[in-house]
């Protein structure tokens, strides 16, 4: 079981242990005893949503309060300016633009992989975009809510080419550098055992180390999210000398986050992001979206607002969408600005084209 | 024999440069040989080290004459053959690694609270300051005014602690612990030592659980299961959470380095002092006391060491420290790569803070002739 997983749980019967004492009376008055028995588990996901009216609470506050990573290249870091930047940080701003029409209404709470998900069960922050890949226990056993892919990522391996490997099916005895306590540990045990080759493991605590004893040669393989090797081999002096094998071992579909039960707010960041990615179907960018609000599209109408009442029914106003593109960009722009092959981490959209483009991403309609 | 005696000089070989070089470098042949080795790795690594330091180093513009704005521009990127370290990406963030995210124009704040730090950090270095008493007082004040200086309140803007970063955070959290510990640690120890079993018995749970579990730990319960202690609606700032832990983990080995100092104190002090009719806390804070944190300052001054330096595990649960915005700024596009000069400024900043505090130790040791042989006779 994932490491966090048992610390969480653990936090789910705390929490369970404080909230039945102080709620169970009033909540389940007049309930027989053995309805009362089963509901308990009911009280537990009750303790998670009791900040239901996360928007309300949102806009009373003024600011969006948004969980990130402590710094990951191309999805969430600080810049030049301390300005957080990246396909993270854009999430963050496109929801808090929903919001209150303006990106810098957002403040973002560094978490790390460890701290996340208590940080986000405690309700310190409204959501999570922090590079974190959904997952059945995640969005079931933890409680929380993935409301959609803003990356489609997946493991791979990174060796030197002067170590003539074309397949990772070839890399029998090799020593492979792997974080620990990660998803990508147990992906790679996986992988062996079904190929049955073998590997001997150089564990390490962060990115930065894995690169050090990679370039170092103290591994022969590094293994991380695909887009995690782009970082490591941007940040060689001679990125030429490694090569990245085409084996992609897994499923990483990184997503935006949020408690579980507080529906509306869920559909506040799952339509944030929607609005993104729909805009980029739809060809409205932020250079072009003020041209477009005259658009003959009808899907482009209602996208921004000029017809219709889809900001009504998310409790926000009806240019949220508008605002969004027009601050923001749709998801091509923050791709392209954020990873995209003209950054220094070059990562082709392969998956993360839209489905008409030959990726697999794909919105639901607007209407 | 009315000569006069001829006064003889030492031999020249025990003298001077050379005699010093002799007995301190060349001894015997081992000596010698080790002396040569030193020598020739020095050698080896200073020009080395100096070059790729300072003389090949870009520091803000490249050789090409060009400010530097990303790593590409750096000039052993530019030519691997032409170029040391490229301390440009220490100029272009030096602001966030020493005020993290706080406010641009909110920032005189930080630059008043580290220039009074340094003020209230003065009575303390030096004994023979004039009206030291008085600088004394603001040292006790200090606190409450860098509290409202940095948080806000009185009329400044509030500046949340999310915005906090660097080097400040680091000063914050190692200031904080080392100050709070030493009282709450003198506390402990006596607690300790109390003949009152109730009293002994809780100060001694408490120094052995917080001791049993390491720093992450206790940062972790500060910073994940507090919140689902507290009622709703009860928010505690994170970093006033992260300096709870901190502080008890440092007050519990104060303790233990305090009640060592307090069992080298022979019983003949204790009785001296009882039979001038002392009460308990007299006695302590006149006798015992001063004694034994004399004794102590050296592993006081570690283990306080060791807590400047443990603050970087904040890292963990989310707080950006010095450390922090280094592994921050390489994660920016702009500057991968930078890690040797990213991970050597931070090392050095921690450098001069820790070796400052151990100058300081030695400078109190000599002060107060802790060296000598107390009271065994």
């Amino acid at each position: 079981m994932h490491k966090s997983i048992i610390w969480i749980n653990l936090l789910i019967w705390y929490r369970e242990a404080i909230f039945e004492k102080r709620y169970l009376n009033n909540y389940l008055n007049g309930e027989n005893n053995m309805k009362k028995l089963l509901s308990i588990f009911a009280v537990a996901a009750f303790a998670f949503s009791a900040n239901a009216g996360t928007l309300d609470d949102v806009k009373n506050r003024g600011f969006l309060k948004c969980g990130v990573t402590t710094g990951l290249a191309g999805f969430a870091a600080p810049d030049d300016s301390g300005e957080w930047a990246g396909l993270d940080a854009d999430m963050c701003r496109a929801v808090a633009v929903a919001v209150f029409g303006d990106r810098s209404k957002v403040e973002f709470i560094t978490t790390t992989g460890k701290s996340r998900f208590p940080t986000l069960a405690s309700g310190e922050v409204d959501m999570l975009a922090r590079n974190t890949t959904w997952t059945i226990s995640r969005d079931v056993n933890l409680g929380f809510e993935f409301v959609g892919v803003n990356f489609y990522d997946g493991q791979g391996f990174m060796v030197p080419s002067a170590l003539g490997v074309s397949s990772a099916t070839e890399l029998d005895g090799a020593t492979v550098c792997i974080q620990t306590g990660t998803t990508t540990e147990l992906n790679l045990a996986d992988f062996f055992r079904l190929n049955g080759i073998s590997y001997e493991a150089l564990p390490i605590e962060t990115n930065d180390e894995g690169k050090e004893n990679l370039f170092a040669g103290r591994c022969d393989v590094y293994t991380t999210d695909a887009s995690g090797l782009s970082s490591t081999r941007a940040a060689a002096s001679n990125p030429d000398k490694w090569k990245v094998l085409p084996e992609i071992i897994s499923k990483e579909p990184l997503g935006p986050l949020v408690r579980h039960g507080d529906h509306q707010w869920g559909d506040v960041v799952r339509w944030s992001l929607n609005a993104m990615i729909i805009a980029e179907e739809l060809g409205v960018t932020s250079e072009n979206v003020d041209a477009q609000m005259s658009s003959n599209v009808p899907e482009v109408l209602r996208l921004l607002g000029v017809e219709g009442n889809y900001g009504e029914m998310l409790e926000l106003s009806n240019d949220w969408a508008y605002q969004i593109i027009k601050q923001i960009g749709n998801y091509s722009e923050s791709y392209e600005a954020n990873v995209g092959p003209d950054t220094p981490l070059e990562i082709a959209r392969g998956l993360n084209a839209l489905w008409t483009q030959g990726g697999i991403l794909y919105a639901p309609p607007f209407r | 024999m009315n000569e006069m005696n001829e006064v003889r000089k030492p031999p020249v070989a025990t003298t001077g440069i050379i005699g010093w070089l002799r007995i301190n470098l060349f001894f015997n042949w081992t000596n010698s040989l080790i002396t040569l080795f030193v020598i020739y790795c020095l050698y080896q690594f200073i020009p080395w080290i100096l070059d790729w330091t300072i003389f090949s180093a870009d520091f803000k513009y490249n050789y090409l004459g060009e400010q530097i704005t990303n790593q590409e521009m750096c000039s052993r990127n530019l030519d691997p053959e032409n170029g040391g370290a490229c301390w440009a990406v220490i100029y272009v963030r030096f602001y966030q690694f020493i005020y993290g995210f706080y406010p641009k124009v909110e920032v005189w704040r930080v630059n008043v609270a580290y220039a009074m730090l340094a003020l209230a950090l003065l009575p303390l270095l030096y004994a023979k300051l004039p009206y030291r008493k008085y600088f004394l007082y603001f040292t006790y004040i200090f606190p409450v005014i860098a509290y409202f200086l940095l948080n806000g309140g009185l009329g400044f803007t509030e500046v949340s602690t999310n915005k906090w970063g660097g080097l400040l955070v680091t000063l914050v959290l190692g200031c904080t612990g080392i100050a709070l510990a030493f009282p709450i640690g003198i506390m402990l120890a006596l607690g300790r030592r109390s003949k009152l079993p109730v009293i002994s018995m809780i100060c001694t749970l408490f120094i052995e659980f917080i001791r049993g579990v390491p720093l992450i730990t206790l940062l972790f319960f500060g910073m994940v299961m507090l919140p689902l202690f507290l009622p709703e609606g009860i928010d505690m700032d994170g970093l006033v959470r992260v300096l709870v832990a901190v502080t008890l983990f440092q007050s519990a080995y104060m303790a233990e380095v305090i009640r060592g100092g307090l069992q080298a104190i022979p019983p003949g002090q204790y009785e001296a002092a009882k039979s001038l009719g002392m009460s308990y806390w007299r006695m302590n804070l006149l006798i015992i006391l001063p004694q034994a944190i004399r004794i102590s300052i050296p592993p006081i001054v570690n283990t306080s060491i060791g807590l400047f330096k443990d603050t970087t595990l904040v890292i963990i649960v989310g707080i950006l420290d010095l450390l922090g915005i280094g592994r921050g700024t390489l994660a920016d596009t702009n500057w991968l790569g930078l890690s040797y000069e990213i991970y050597f400024f931070v090392s050095l900043v921690f450098f001069i803070f820790t070796f400052g505090m151990s100058r300081y130790s030695l400078y109190l040791e000599k002060k107060l002739k802790t060296g000598i042989n107390m009271g065994a006779d």
